[in-house]
């Protein structure tokens, strides 16, 4: 048997994509069939054209960010990593972090048959642990439904996206600074504007800006 | 039809996600152990990347829960809890829900009590994210076996290009919360100041395990300072 480091195709191996592959189209099956048992359920369907309408603009900016995430996260976290990082979610703030970690106090490297062991060993613990505490903070926060629904609350739950998009803007802003400018000075120009303007149309425009200016001054050596 | 966001029948099936997750992770991990014991990994190395991994994953997971707490005002709990549990994260979760309601004429910004406008969200949020497991299964056996490494070669422009698609996204949402009044903007400018003390006490004074808290006490901040200026003001702001 061998136990060296390269990675030449072994019974795990040939079993782990196999199986990967029936567990993805499992979660698949899983993630799909919640709106579709709510719709059966309550027997509440809404308009296909409209859905469509909501769903572009999340299309058109993740679904290339999903390719970019697929090919950047699957050499790091090993194929059993991420058959199941893929399913558990985080991953960019805790399953890659996670296996990374695991892998260098093993001393071991991604890309390696003993890297590919500890990386799943180390999502699988990590997706055991976010579940249990999301399980019980759940079950301890529905005895606290009330309060969330409190009419106090009210305005700070009106506030959440700009309260997201308030602290994603300083981590993106300062992270290059340079390709925000142009994005955001025509949105808040636009929206001062005109405040009812859906953002569903103009997230495919700011995402074409921002990648045009970042394409330009990425040739130009300016990034 | 009563409030479904929070019915007996949701929580059942965020119960079932969340034994699936539990049982596939089970799996994996046994799968992996035995491997590893063909392959010579000690016991301890490996029980050691379980339980460090296990410490690892606690405040993160903390963090997942407030992002949990923020969706729980418009959608209820078992559906954030669902979301959160698979595939999801906060800044993907948001958006897609936000996207689909105003296609439907309503915001996050209040309870989806509507059961049209709900299910249309679950559905948003759930077709929405589906396309990495797809590629996952077409192609995680090609890219793992070295076919697919070429493509990622010129990392530099691919880490500008997500960077270039989120500022998009970014800068419509801010655009629209300048365009939502004072109160919008104080938020905005609460949870950016947040965000800022947290970046400069993890970069400068070198505090690295605040990282996982910046985003969720940053958006709970901004939303506390916009109901503390409702409550100051008589609740005209809203």
């Amino acid at each position: 048997m061998s136990t060296g480091t390269t990675l030449t195709e072994s019974q795990y191996d040939i079993n782990i994509h196999r199986n990967g592959r029936l567990w993805m189209l499992a979660a698949i099956l899983v993630t799909q069939g919640v709106p579709l048992a709510i719709s059966l359920y309550f027997d509440v369907w809404p308009p296909f054209g409209t859905l469509l309408a909501g769903l572009v603009p999340t299309i058109i900016v993740f679904w290339p960010i999903a390719i970019i995430e697929v090919l950047t996260y699957t050499p790091m976290l090993g194929s059993g990593g991420t058959y199941l990082g893929f399913v558990t979610g985080n991953l960019s703030n805790l399953k890659v972090p996670a296996a990374i970690s695991a892998m260098q106090q093993a001393g071991v490297e991604p890309s390696t048959k003993e890297g590919e062991i500890i990386s799943t060993l180390a999502v699988g613990a990590s997706s055991l642990v976010t579940n249990l505490v999301l399980v019980l903070g759940v079950v301890l926060m529905s005895y606290l439904l009330p309060v969330l629904e409190s009419p106090a609350l009210k305005p700070a739950f009106a506030n959440l996206m700009p309260s997201l998009f308030g602290a994603l803007g300083v981590v993106f802003i300062s992270r290059n600074w340079k390709i925000s400018v142009a994005p955001l000075v025509l949105m808040a120009g636009l929206f001062i504007a005109v405040p009812t303007l859906p953002v569903g149309i103009l997230i495919p425009v700011g995402a074409l800006v921002s990648i045009a200016v970042a394409r330009l001054l990425y040739r130009k050596g300016m990034v | 039809m009563s409030d479904i966001r929070n019915s007996p029948f949701l929580f059942t099936v965020g119960a079932f996600v969340a034994l699936f997750v539990t049982i596939q992770s089970l799996v994996f991990i046994a799968g992996a152990w035995k491997e590893g014991k063909r392959l010579g990994l000690s016991a301890t190395i490996m029980r050691k990347a379980l339980s460090g991994s296990a410490v690892f994953s606690v405040v993160p997971s903390i963090a997942i829960l407030l992002a949990v707490l923020t969706l729980a005002g418009a959608l209820g709990l078992p559906l954030p809890w669902i979301r959160l549990s698979v595939v999801g994260a906060i800044t993907y979760e948001l958006p897609a829900a936000e996207t689909a309601a105003q296609a439907f004429g309503t915001t996050v910004k209040t309870s989806i009590t509507d059961p049209t406008v709900f299910s249309a969200i679950a559905w948003a949020m759930s077709i929405g994210s589906v396309f990495a497991m797809i590629l996952i299964i077409i192609f995680a056996k090609s890219i793992q076996s070295g076919i697919h490494k070429a493509q990622i070669k010129d990392t530099a422009w691919s880490g500008l290009l997500i960077s270039a698609m989120f500022m998009g996204l970014i800068s419509a949402f801010l655009g629209n919360a300048l365009g939502g009044g004072l109160i919008s903007i104080l938020a905005l400018l609460s949870s950016a100041a947040v965000m800022a003390l947290f970046g400069l006490a993890i970069k400068k004074a070198g505090f690295k395990q605040l990282e996982n808290f910046a985003m969720p006490v940053s958006m709970l901040s901004g939303m506390a300072v916009a109901a503390l200026y409702a409550l100051a003001t008589g609740g005209v702001a809203s």
